[in-house]
């Protein structure tokens, strides 16, 4: 029987506070770690747990801290990244909100593991709330002797700071987030360089999700055999879906990673709104590929959705009912892109702003059969053309959406309007 | 665009509580360039809004070239580099508040107010903007209005909230 572990007392109000999470064990795992543990024992742990990035890429955790160079003079940043912003996402507020001290634990064994002494925790512009609920726990960790100098006697020393973004969805890429970091337009980098060997300020740096390190303080308390043993082993562990849309009851549940997405949206969300039919469920946010209702009997973990072509990315899944027009849903999604294109790479910022043009054109009616295959073509002149993945993100809608979707687009152009009269 | 009080402190200067806060703020990081996202912050909440005199000001006290603090400000949405209503009212409407009904919200925000979107009211209390994801979806429509968000939103919720705010 799964118990969810990261949301577990969300609902309490004093989870807030630090002496509520410390006589739940809360900190056990961070003083285990800075007192009986070498930094690489910690890297090795959470590698043999399978964590995997819940950011939307994947990528396995304790791999990454492992690309940190031991030998280096320069200081090491841990980044936790709280820019949350994929359209259907809304995990990591809940647990910045609810489970702050859960958060910052996982930020501060994080930056044990790759001896950074100082970690950021960059949070979106928006979540004015959740910065200061975080600087709040920070100042209650300083005050407990868990930050600061010297910390526990340990001979650690660790300082973690609040950072705000100012509104600009490209700053939830890692190194858009650094530059921003660093006082700058959210431009991404090219890589290589890769941040774990120049990141922030030209140091070695690990960029994490928020509940990526909130997974860390119960992998280190519970074992890595524990996390492996709930869901996939491949990538296990217990994980936020986020559902939103067309159904009845919308929210985020904390489920085994894996869990069919057939039984999120009808068991746990309560089935579609006003007993319409489903039309389609994008699985991952905005930006990956759509899904037919046939194809939703599927286990919401990275491996099985890269097998039927979409992506796990961020675990947002919308839900659409029969009454939706997907022209207008992928033009809502590309206007999305086009806005939050930071301008940088030509393919991109050039792309986007045509394809939401023509795409209005097609919603409105007044486009052609040439139009749909030019906006495919565009797609796929955006897509891995870019230093970022922001131009994918806005590619890969449009090719499925035409992919699995051709005839709606097709039945606006044969009809000069929109069938559903749809006005998103 | 409506027009605005723009009246503004004889010189632009931080209060004291103001000055603190900057200092504190230098200390978390290496340089004073990375600080900027933060004190543009404190800034915009000391003077309201982003003028170029407050830019002026921010790069002679961090030492930065102006161009390099307005570059930083030109690439954000949420700096206003003109004068916001004292109620900044914004309006998600990226995919899951639309498919919850977010342009009924925008539709009645206009008629009640009388401003288009991006538009500031007559005496300076409400402006309205739409804004891209909120990171708010499953309490679809969501609005913001200041620090603020408010969720799960009808046209009913929005006239009690607009009563609230004098």
């Amino acid at each position: 029987m799964f118990e969810p572990v990261l949301t577990k007392d969300i609902q309490i109000p004093d989870s807030q506070d630090i002496d509520y999470y410390l006589d739940r064990g809360g900190y056990e795992a961070f003083q285990k770690v800075v007192k009986s543990m070498a930094p690489d024992e910690v890297i090795d742990v959470v590698k043999a747990s399978n964590l995997r990035g819940r950011g939307g890429a994947g990528f396995p955790t304790g791999l990454k801290w492992n690309f940190v160079p031991k030998n280096t003079e320069k200081p090491h940043y841990l980044v936790n990244n709280a820019d949350e912003s994929e359209p259907g996402t809304f995990k990591d507020r809940l647990l910045l909100n609810g489970n702050p001290h859960l958060v910052l634990e996982g930020t501060m064994i994080g930056a044990f593991a790759i001896r950074a002494n100082v970690a950021y925790i960059y949070i979106r512009g928006e979540f004015v709330r959740e910065a200061r609920i975080m600087e709040k726990a920070i100042a209650q960790a300083y005050d407990k002797g868990f930050l600061g100098r010297n910390i526990l006697g340990s001979g650690y020393d660790l300082d973690v700071y609040v950072h705000r973004g100012a509104g600009a969805y490209i700053c939830g890429e890692e190194t858009g987030l650094l530059e921003s970091l660093e006082g700058k337009r959210g431009w991404p980098r090219i890589k290589p360089p890769f941040p774990a060997l120049e990141g922030l300020f030209r140091c070695p740096t690990i960029v994490n999700n928020v509940e990526t390190l909130s997974c860390v303080p119960f992998i280190i308390n519970r074992g890595a055999e524990w996390f492996k043993s709930i869901g996939p082993e491949r990538s296990p562990g217990p994980k936020l879906f986020c559902l939103s849309g067309h159904v009845k009851n919308p929210g985020v549940f904390e489920l085994p990673m894996g869990t069919n997405l057939k039984e999120i949206i009808f068991e746990h969300g309560g089935g579609l709104l006003n007993g319409k039919a489903l039309k389609a469920v994008i699985p991952g946010g905005s930006s990956v590929p759509i899904l037919h209702p046939e194809e939703i009997d599927v286990s919401m973990d990275f491996d099985s959705l890269a097998q039927i072509g979409s992506m796990l990315g961020s675990a947002g899944i919308i839900v659409m009912d029969e009454s939706t027009c997907l022209v207008d849903v992928l033009l809502n999604i590309t206007h999305f892109y086009q806005h939050e294109s930071c301008g940088q790479c030509t393919p991109c910022r050039e792309g986007t702003y045509w394809a939401e043009l023509v795409l209005r054109k097609i919603e409105h009616g007044k486009g052609s059969e040439k139009d749909i295959d030019m906006l495919e073509e565009m797609a796929r002149h955006i897509n891995f053309r870019t230093i970022c993945p922001l131009g994918d993100a806005a590619a890969m809608p449009i090719m499925s959406f035409l992919k699995k979707f051709r005839q709606e687009f097709e039945q606006h152009v044969q009809a000069g309007a929109c069938p559903l009269n749809s006005q998103l | 665009m409506a027009k605005q009080a723009t009246e503004r402190a004889e010189a632009v200067t931080f209060s004291e509580a103001g000055q603190r806060e900057l200092e504190a703020l230098l200390k978390r990081y290496p340089n004073k360039r990375a600080s900027l996202l933060m004190v543009l912050h404190l800034a915009q909440r000391e003077f309201g809004w982003i003028s170029q005199e407050v830019m002026k000001y921010i790069a002679e006290r961090l030492e930065l070239p102006y161009g390099d603090v307005y570059d930083t400000v030109s690439f954000y949405t949420m700096y206003h580099t003109r004068p916001a209503g004292k109620y900044h009212i914004q309006v998600c409407h990226t995919l899951s508040c639309a498919l919850r009904g977010a342009r009924h919200i925008c539709k009645h925000i206009e008629e009640k107010l009388g401003i288009k979107e991006g538009e500031v009211t007559e005496d300076g209390k409400f402006s309205f903007v739409k804004v891209e994801c909120l990171g708010s979806c499953g309490t679809a429509p969501v609005v913001q209005v200041n620090d603020d968000y408010h969720e799960n939103m009808t046209v009913e919720k929005l006239d009690q909230l607009l009563k609230t705010l004098k």
